[in-house]
């Protein structure tokens, strides 16, 4: 079932066309990668689907809620002296528009799941800033993860991070992936430490320049 | 402490506690977002533009409050509006209303009775001549601003860190700004009695930046916040009764030898 169809989007950012004319189905359970040089329109395209870029012209057609969808931005927090615990972090994945934003004991269980599955139970209540980068991408997963979503998207969720812990980050979509036949969208330059089978290839250069199999895009590098 | 309690049996101190503890609570609640959301600026910002609604009201005889709140509240809402415009920075937005709001109430004062001790109170705080009626308006707004903050605590301190997410959740992010906006509004009017236009900003922010220094969480900083907030406050009315000294220089005294304190007591116990 295609859970997300992009026709012929272009969007511009600072009065410069990022995207133009994209064209992309997305099934549900698909592992797409999203590659090109830094400007490919990777991040723009990710911005539109989520509603943070306008578009100038084109359609996103969603066939999923949008609190079955999840976001997880690049590693790039600026303010590591912020006051706010993992916790507290974490906790803010399952508000959602029609809900009073208070927080159930249901909400809480799922708390304990994300935590147990990304094995951060011994961080939750330390403070963000005194995290390593690696747990600290990992809190932010665990936020993406506790609303239960049918379809991650993640901007470069590993761009400076070191090798180790983005083939540990990896490793989790993966698992992710399988186990819970969960869609994942992400932009990435390090195609070559994702070992997952039927991953999807997306090159980006302003427009959709190659669509196909993990395995036929790295054969033509 | 007999002083302390023969000086609360007078109906002026019982006023000036009253109003000032209330104010002092809200002023350290929306302090916190302010201060992480740098936008610690923006009550001296607005207490400026407090100023010229109060020389307005002054001049034409009207009530204060009633002329005050809604002018405050409106220019918050232009200053929210102009910082979220593509290329426009929160800190010009704020200098520019707040000095061309500064400037026309100097000029309304000046054609009308020049610097009377009406605009001279509302300039430099004068908590202990606070009315029955700005007791009622103030613990009134007070409780309603409390109330809002309570509900809607989590979804604050989700746009506080991270507004992209929040729009990507869904989250009427728009609704959430206005709403500090008619928050910090509401806050600077009822302080500026209290504090006095030039000092209000110090009320939001000195008390967020303390604590920001002793915790390392969301939540105990807003606790902390407005534990400190009533503290100085209370310290600094009785400091200023005692002294003859302006109440709001007392109060932001307070805070200065407390930001210090502070400063060298999160120095240590990092170093520890």
């Amino acid at each position: 079932m295609e859970i997300l169809e992009i026709k012929n989007l272009t969007s511009s950012y600072d009065n410069h066309e990022a995207i133009k004319d994209v064209n992309i189905k997305i099934e549900n359970g698909e592992y797409i990668c999203l590659v090109g040089e830094n400007g490919s329109g990777k991040s723009t395209l990710i911005k539109a689907m989520i509603g943070l870029q306008k578009k100038d012209s084109g359609e996103i057609i969603k066939n999923i809620s949008d609190d079955k969808i999840a976001y997880v931005a690049q590693n790039n927090m600026k303010d590591l002296s912020f006051p706010a615990t993992a916790k507290e972090i974490i906790m803010t994945g399952v508000q959602r528009h029609r809900r009073l934003p208070f927080y159930r004991k249901s909400d809480w269980v799922l708390f304990e799941n994300v935590c147990n599955m990304l094995n951060i139970k011994d961080i939750v209540n330390r403070q963000i800033g005194e995290l390593s980068g690696g747990q600290r991408q990992r809190v932010i997963l665990a936020r993406a993860l506790i609303r239960e979503p049918e379809l991650i998207i993640l901007d470069e969720p590993c761009s400076g991070l070191d090798v180790n812990i983005t083939k540990e980050l990896y490793d989790i979509l993966e698992k992710l992936h399988t186990e819970k036949g969960l869609t994942i969208i992400m932009a990435t330059h390090d195609l070559y430490e994702i070992k997952a089978k039927d991953v999807r290839v997306i090159c980006m250069a302003t427009t959709v320049k190659f669509d196909g199999k993990i395995e036929d895009f790295k054969g033509l590098e | 402490m007999n002083i302390i309690v023969e000086l609360l049996n007078y109906p002026f101190m019982q006023r000036a506690l009253i109003c000032g503890v209330a104010i002092s609570f809200c002023a350290a609640l929306i302090g916190v977002i302010l201060v992480l959301k740098n936008y610690s600026m923006i009550g001296h910002g607005l207490g400026e533009v407090g100023f010229a609604a109060l020389s307005l009201a002054l001049v034409f005889n009207l009530p204060e409050m009633s002329v005050a709140i809604p002018i405050v509240i409106i220019a918050s809402f232009i200053i929210l509006l102009i910082s979220q415009k593509k290329g426009a920075s929160g800190d010009v937005t704020i200098a520019l209303v707040s000095t061309a709001a500064l400037a026309f109430g100097v000029i309304i004062t000046s054609i009308s009775k020049g610097f009377n001790i009406d605009v001279y109170n509302y300039m430099f705080g004068s908590v202990l001549s606070m009315t029955t009626s700005d007791v009622i308006v103030s613990v009134v707004l007070s409780i309603i601003l409390v109330i809002l903050y309570a509900f809607f605590y989590n979804r604050l301190f989700m746009i506080t860190f991270d507004e992209k997410f929040a729009k990507v959740c869904g989250i009427n992010v728009t609704f959430y700004q206005f709403l500090i906006s008619l928050i910090t509004a509401i806050v600077v009017v009822l302080g500026m009695r209290m504090m006095g236009t030039l000092l209000i900003s110090s009320l939001i922010v000195f008390p967020a930046i303390i604590a920001r220094k002793l915790t390392n969480s969301f939540k105990s900083m807003v606790i902390l916040s407005v534990l400190i907030s009533v503290i100085c406050f209370i310290f600094g009315m009785l400091f200023s009764f005692f002294l003859n000294l302006p109440t709001g220089a007392c109060i932001v005294g307070i805070y200065v030898v407390e930001y210090f304190g502070a400063s060298i007591w999160s120095h240590f116990l990092r170093k520890a």
